[in-house]
């Protein structure tokens, strides 16, 4: 199946836009972006785990999830709510988080913007566009993904090494 | 951790940004550069040397002229960095489709 895949990026804009289509129902993919017990099982990149402590999908509200590795390693995801068209459109600000899960309120931010829609009835597309503050935070942000990023090639390598 | 060894410095301002572009077609000495930019001498300088200390750009001594021209190994970190963000997201909606076949 082919899911038209999008990563781009516009350093220039601050903005990275990420797409991808899904084969299945628009109510089931919000679902899953929106109920945190669904959204624990594909967020973190395995073997990583998540693991929600808040989650207040309310205008305002707050989701705070933690990446937890296998060796119990906490990278954890803060997000405040700034818009919610329900079953189309979020809209979030993320910050950094300290060791224990508090945001860091006057450090860098983040804000991303995710459309839902409709293809054929069974088919969704889910846009997503991450805006940067400062293209100088980008790095920081990309940081959390390319930690895991590097830690699953690891993992990966590590399961075709023991398979050979 | 010196801020100005730090790559995303060299993109983070749009006259930065423009050097490295015109870069790009080859190396160009510093009063060739500036006469692409209504900015003083001075202030294209002081762009072209930040971008010297965050590894953007190298020199190249040829004769008693200086050429800068990009550092294409340091420019492909922010390629890494982007790539290994787009395999996140890549794997999550992999993931992603696995739950959904089981919803």
């Amino acid at each position: 199946m082919t899911n038209n895949f999008v990563f781009e990026t516009d350093l220039a804009a601050k903005k990275i836009h990420v797409a991808r289509e899904f084969n299945a129902p628009i109510e089931k993919v919000w679902k899953a972006f929106t109920d945190p017990d669904l959204l624990e099982k594909w967020i973190a990149p395995k073997p990583w785990r998540a693991e929600t402590k808040i989650w207040d999908f309310t205008v305002g509200g707050i989701s705070l999830y933690a990446m937890v590795s296998p060796e119990g390693q906490k990278h954890w995801v803060y997000a405040k709510f700034t818009a919610i068209e329900n079953g189309s459109a979020i809209s979030s600000t993320g910050m950094f988080c300290d060791g224990d899960g508090n945001p860091v309120l006057d450090g860098p931010k983040s804000y991303r913007d995710t459309k839902f829609s409709s293809i054929d009835g069974n088919k969704t597309k889910v846009d997503m566009v991450i805006t940067f503050e400062e293209e100088s935070t980008i790095k920081m942000f990309v940081e959390g993904g390319f930690k895991e990023g590097t830690i699953m090639t690891h993992n990966n390598l590590d399961e075709l090494l023991a398979s050979e | 951790m010196d801020i100005r060894r730090d790559i995303y410095q060299a993109i983070a301002d749009p006259t930065r940004r423009a050097i490295l572009t015109l870069l790009t077609i080859g190396a160009m000495t510093p009063n060739a550069i500036a006469g692409h930019f209504d900015s003083s001498r001075q202030a294209v300088s002081k762009h072209i040397q930040i971008l010297a200390e965050c590894g953007a750009v190298d020199q190249d001594q040829r004769g008693r002229e200086i050429y800068y021209k990009l550092n294409i190994d340091k420019m492909k970190e922010i390629d890494h960095w982007m790539e290994a963000f787009r395999k996140l997201w890549e794997i999550r909606f992999d993931q992603l489709d696995n739950l959904l076949n089981d919803l």
